[in-house]
């Protein structure tokens, strides 16, 4: 389960050899924007490296290649597929042919590595006004799609607006991509915070992220981690509720009864489904309804 | 194949290395500066070495300033300086 993603500059070795302890579910190892075109050679062996050699355990590793239209991204590829990352992450994913085709190259290096297939998620990166409109087109072009991630940067200069800390500008693009996952049935993550020096802020954007649907938060700063981590975690209230649901269901069963409510409200199947994503997400977390809080 | 050109890999800042490399004629001279000699200079020999034979470089000036850098990414400094040179970078 990810709530977290840190982005990690793919040449900076200061940053890369620290990133499993800062806090973060999964980093994201980043070949693209980070790095200038004369060091994505130097980038692509030194993030080969990292996943080589350094111990990520309870961390998932992501890598940001180069996008499908750039002369990198089959190299940053062959470079690290090896390696086995959870997921790659794919910039600039404006239709479904840019997930097909690079599903397509992933699926000859599994093939050619021994890989299971499938095995490497996809989770395009949804940074355009095109990518926007194409969302469910994109989350449920392949069986590799793990997620949608949304990069509010690009994707406010591609709207010819500007990025502002309340968001406003995005609103329309954050609900989209929540809707085009869901009816994928993929996860969704929500982009960065970029003031690292707003500690009040990240909580008030995790908030918001959190309650439109997103399954978790990108940060550019270990700072942000605390605040999405906690926003994205199940309380302690969330937690005793989905437990009462359960039981409230196994009593009706046992009593040969339909429908049951419990505090004055009917029980249905998506308030059942809720409950067992929470204690789910409790669980993995190593939460329970007595020491969560 | 051995080296073609003059070329370098890295940055001087910490944690990092920096590589210089050159093609030679009389088997590999390294010349290594480290923050972490005295404890760690026998094993970055070793790990510069090591790539450099992993990349057929049997033939070249090779100068290592390691500001305390994991192996690994000396590693990966070396590997990009001799693929460069090499002219094979990407």
């Amino acid at each position: 389960m990810i709530r977290s993603m840190l982005f990690l500059p793919g040449n900076n070795p200061n940053m890369l050899i620290n990133g499993s302890v800062l806090g973060a579910d999964a980093v994201i190892f980043d070949l693209e924007d980070a790095v200038s075109p004369a060091e994505k050679d130097a980038a692509r062996v030194l993030v080969r490296n990292t996943l080589r050699y350094m111990d990520f355990t309870g961390c998932q590793r992501i890598v940001r290649i180069n996008s499908t239209d750039t002369a990198y991204w089959k190299a940053d590829l062959d470079a690290v597929l090896p390696e086995k990352p959870e997921l790659i992450l794919l910039p600039k994913t404006g239709t479904a042919q840019d997930a097909l085709t690079a599903d397509a190259y992933i699926t000859e290096l599994e093939e050619k590595l021994g890989l299971p297939a499938n095995s490497v998620g996809l989770m395009p990166l949804i940074e355009t006004a095109l990518g926007v409109e194409n969302a469910y087109a994109i989350a449920a072009s392949c069986k590799r799609i793990h997620a949608l991630f949304l990069g509010a940067e690009d994707l406010t200069a591609d709207l010819r607006c500007k990025r502002t800390k309340e968001g406003r500008e995005i609103e329309y693009a954050r609900t989209r991509l929540v809707v085009a996952a869901r009816a994928a049935d993929v996860e969704v993550y929500d982009t960065p915070f970029t003031d690292v020096n707003d500690d009040e802020g990240i909580w008030t954007d995790a908030e918001l992220a959190k309650a439109l649907g997103f399954t978790g938060k990108a940060a550019i700063s270990p700072r942000h981690l605390e605040a999405i981590n906690q926003t994205f975690s199940p309380t302690l209230a969330e937690i005793d509720y989905a437990y009462e649901v359960l039981e409230a269901i196994a009593m009706a069963k046992a009593q040969g009864k339909g429908a049951i409510a419990l505090r004055g409200k009917m029980i249905d199947a998506p308030i059942v489904a809720r409950a067992q994503r929470t204690i789910e997400m409790a669980e993995q977390l190593g939460l329970d309804r007595r020491d969560a809080e | 194949m051995e080296m073609k050109l003059r070329a370098s890999a890295g940055t001087m800042e910490s944690s990092d290395a920096y590589v210089e490399i050159e093609p030679g004629t009389d088997g590999i001279k390294l010349q290594l500066e480290s923050v972490v000699m005295g404890q760690f200079g026998e094993a970055i020999e070793k790990a510069v070495r090591n790539v450099l034979q992993e990349l057929s470089v049997e033939n070249a000036n090779v100068r290592v300033v390691d500001r305390g850098a994991l192996e690994c990414v000396i590693r990966a400094r070396v590997e990009t300086a001799v693929l460069r040179g090499k002219g094979d970078a990407q």
